[in-house]
């Protein structure tokens, strides 16, 4: 049995779905961004797939770099973020922070 | 000139004093001392422009001719000796108003009387207003009562008369109440101000009668509509009462009779402004304007016009006989002469009326300067012996003057001859003339008439008693105070205008002949007018006769060089009289001559005998005239008599009125206000239940949906996260 497209985009329909799964469950601001950056992930290996065998050829891999450039700079913001929540809270339990609704 | 430049000339008169007005009201106080001498180049540049125009104006003929159509806007009409300009100043619908300025012979000479005196009150004033913390501001009013007045003077309408009438009757306001910070100048800056709007009043409405019968305010259209024969209400007498309504103008400037009493109140302004304007200027404006609408009297109009002079001339004379204070003496004795021209005026005697203005208007300039001189050195003589209670106008305080001031002395000693009426003086000859005319009027008229020239006579004896007991009492005998003893004749700016207008007083300046005025230039030059009233309302003696018409022709003419033709105007004096009265008015001049020098030198005589040579004591005289001599002191309490009937009367109905407004006005606008609070009252409550209950529900309601919805706002980022999913994967579902 060869590897076809299917398989490539099952797989990664299951890494978003645990992506999801991390960042709705996760109570740890870094697990969630780790559950995120399996989302950006999966994303990448759809881009890879659509590359080999959807006729997208180089503009896939340069998206899939893009986006991991792109992932490395959100990680940057969003860790700065959690530095700067973990100063104000002392904790950096995203279910506890919920100033927003006021 | 051409007619254009003697009008513009005439303008440029008008205007110049205004221009010194705006320049010292703006710029004066800053530019301090020297803003008096601008004002005084000002009117010296006035005096010799209007000198030129008189003089033009008196010896050239101009022939009658029409510029312009009365269409245009500018129009210029020369005809009888009157060039006048008309200038349609405002055209809405029908209506048209035209405005614009005249001058005739009448006016000339009026000029000349104006700037003349105004320009040497400045040049007085320097010194007199020294050190006056309010300076260039005097100056700055002098200069806009001098315009005003020269407006006057050239207008040649109604509603120019009206305006620049107003325009005096404020500058003279603001003058006598110039030292404003004395209750006494404020009073009577006030009462001179609303004595002149009542007799304003009745000029108002004599020129609205007159408007609105003729539909223009120009002088020669209104005499050229009555001439044929249109009158207003088609009635006769409508003109006499459009004529003494006019007429209550001049009652109210002129200060004549009843309502004199504004003029010696009025000498609480500045000395130098009394002679300006309360003795010379402003005053003669009636009578000025009583001269300018002549034609237009009726005999009953003229009648009223004599007896109020003549009224005038005697109470006022009787009044001047007991006052103590300088200037009041001589406030007294202006509204008796002022009263003589307005008789002389009423009783047709026109040219004898003006005449007299022109040579009072020197003399009695002269007495008030002279007069202020007086006051400025008792003043001053006051000040330095640190005296702040004697009064410097008091005549019992004064004493002894001839010695300590010489040149004061001497013109007032020749302007007292002058209006006593003494031969080889001007008053002689236009005193004279007035008297020979009352004599005329009442011998044409008979009956009840005779009382004026009587009541002339004795007033013209009364005048010379009282100017020689002021004359005697201020500078003869022995100083009767030592601020009195210790006076100083003033400087050279002070005597000036004295000596210049005492010269004017001459005889010579207006006849060749001491005793007699109608050869002299004066008298060609002011002629009767002919009068535009039907003959039917007009005495038949002042109908100007047909003969006569080429008479007045060369009167006019021969204005110019008169001195080369004066032996042909004897002649022609001689035989042609323009009209029964100016005829009657000659066969009685030597009566009158013979009757006026008989009672003035009895009236000096007396004045001599009280109080120079003291046969009869004064004070013995007033005991046993007491109620005489204090019903004239107190000035046959007009001033009481005023006080209780129109002053009282109108703090009565102002009190009824403040009565009336207490109960029923307020009352009702408390009531309404009561109304509106309880209306109110129930418009709050359906406000506040109804309109706010509803939109507080609406508050409530939406209030609930709001709690409700904010629920799902639960600020937990993976809240937002799950819904934004859940939205996505929903709206792919809908989509595919």
């Amino acid at each position: 049995m060869s590897i076809g497209l299917t398989h490539y985009l099952v797989l990664a329909a299951i890494l978003f779905s645990f992506g999801i799964f991390g960042i709705l469950t996760r109570k740890n601001a870094v697990l969630v961004l780790m559950g995120l950056e399996l989302v950006l992930n999966s994303a990448n290996i759809n881009f890879i797939a659509f590359a080999k065998f959807g006729g997208l050829n180089i503009q896939g891999h340069v998206a899939a770099i893009f986006v991991i450039i792109l992932a490395a700079a959100e990680v940057a913001v969003a860790l700065a973020i959690v530095l700067n929540i973990y100063q104000n809270y002392r904790h950096i339990n995203v279910d506890e922070i919920d100033k927003l609704k006021e | 000139m051409s007619p254009e430049n003697i009008l513009l000339l005439s303008a440029v008169v008008l205007v110049l004093p205004l221009l010194g007005f705006v320049f010292n009201i703006f710029f004066g106080k800053r530019i301090g001392k020297p803003s008096a001498w601008i004002a005084v180049i000002i009117l010296g540049i006035d005096l010799v422009l209007s000198s030129i125009l008189c003089i033009y104006k008196l010896t050239t003929d101009l022939a009658n001719q029409t510029i312009g159509s009365s269409a245009d806007t500018l129009q210029i009409i020369i005809k009888d000796g009157l060039i006048h300009s008309k200038l349609i100043w405002l055209s809405v619908g029908d209506v048209v108003i035209k405005i614009g300025i005249g001058l005739d012979n009448l006016a000339a000479i009026m000029l000349i009387v104006v700037t003349l005196i105004s320009f040497l009150v400045h040049l007085f004033s320097t010194e007199y207003m020294s050190g006056d913390p309010r300076y260039s501001r005097y100056f700055a009013y002098l200069g806009l009562f001098t315009f005003s007045m020269l407006g006057i003077v050239i207008a040649n309408n109604f509603l120019f008369m009206y305006i620049f009438w107003e325009l005096v009757g404020i500058s003279s306001y603001l003058l006598i109440g110039f030292w404003y910070e004395k209750k006494s100048a404020s009073d009577a800056g006030k009462k001179a101000f609303l004595v002149n709007r009542i007799g304003d009043l009745g000029f108002l409405i004599g020129i609205l009668i007159l408007y609105s019968t003729f539909g223009t305010f120009m002088f020669d259209e209104i005499f050229d509509g009555i001439g044929s024969g249109i009158l207003p209400f088609a009635s006769g007498s409508m003109l006499t009462i459009a004529g003494i309504c006019v007429f209550c103008g001049a009652i109210g400037k002129s200060a004549q009779w009843p309502l004199h009493v504004w003029l010696p109140d009025a000498m609480e302004g500045p000395t130098p402004v009394s002679a300006l304007i309360h003795a010379a200027t402003m005053v003669a404006a009636g009578v000025y304007l009583v001269a300018r609408v002549f034609a237009m009297f009726t005999a009953d109009a003229l009648t009223f016009i004599a007896v109020i002079g003549t009224i005038t001339a005697f109470i006022s004379a009787t009044i001047a006989l007991t006052q103590v204070d300088f200037k009041r003496v001589l406030a007294y004795s202006t509204v008796s002469q002022l009263g003589y021209m307005i008789m002389a005026l009423g009783v047709g005697s026109y040219t004898n009326g003006f005449f007299h203005l022109v040579t009072h208007a020197w003399f009695k300039a002269a007495l008030f300067l002279a007069s202020g001189s007086v006051i400025h050195a008792m003043h001053h003589s006051l000040h330095k012996m640190h005296d702040h209670h004697t009064d410097p106008q008091d005549v019992r305080n004064m004493g002894g003057l001839r010695k300590t001031m010489p040149i004061t002395y001497l013109t007032f000693l020749f302007v007292t001859l002058a209006i006593a009426g003494v031969p080889f003086t001007s008053g002689f000859l236009s005193k004279d003339g007035i008297l020979a005319g009352t004599l005329a009027y009442a011998n044409l008229t008979g009956g009840w008439h005779w009382l004026i020239p009587i009541l002339a006579f004795s007033a013209a004896g009364m005048t010379a008693f009282y100017m020689f007991r002021l004359l005697i009492l201020a500078f003869h005998g022995q100083p009767k105070t030592e601020a009195a003893a210790k006076t100083h004749e003033n400087n050279f700016v002070i005597v000036f205008p004295l000596i210049l207008l005492s010269i004017l007083s001459l005889w010579i300046f207006y006849s060749p002949d001491p005793t007699n005025a109608s050869i002299g230039w004066f008298h060609r030059a002011i002629v009767q007018p002919k009068t535009a009233v039907p003959e039917d309302y007009q005495w038949d003696f002042l109908l100007i006769e047909e003969n006569a018409g080429e008479s007045i022709k060369e009167h006019n003419q021969s204005v110019s060089n008169h001195s080369e033709h004066s032996a042909e105007q004897v002649h022609h004096a001689g035989h042609h009289y323009i009209n029964k009265f100016a005829e009657e008015e000659h066969h009685f001049h030597g009566t009158a001559m013979m009757l006026s020098l008989l009672i003035a030198g009895s009236g000096i005589l007396l004045a001599f005998l009280i109080y120079q040579f003291k046969i009869f004591s004064a004070d013995n005289l007033e005991k046993q005239f007491k109620p005489l001599h204090t019903f004239s002191f107190r000035k046959w309490y007009f001033d009481e008599l005023y006080h209780y009937t129109a002053v009282s009367g109108i703090i009565g109905l102002s009190k009824l009125l403040a009565w009336f407004d207490n109960l029923i006005i307020d009352g009702l606008v408390n009531l309404s206000a009561a109304i509106t609070r309880v209306s109110s009252y129930f418009i709050g409550h359906f406000d506040n239940i109804v309109i706010d209950g509803i939109v507080n529900l609406l508050a409530n309601i939406t209030g609930f949906f709001g709690g409700v919805l904010r629920k799902v706002q639960t600020g937990q980022v993976q809240t937002y996260i799950a819904l934004l999913i859940i939205g996505i994967i929903a709206l792919i579902y809908f989509i595919f």
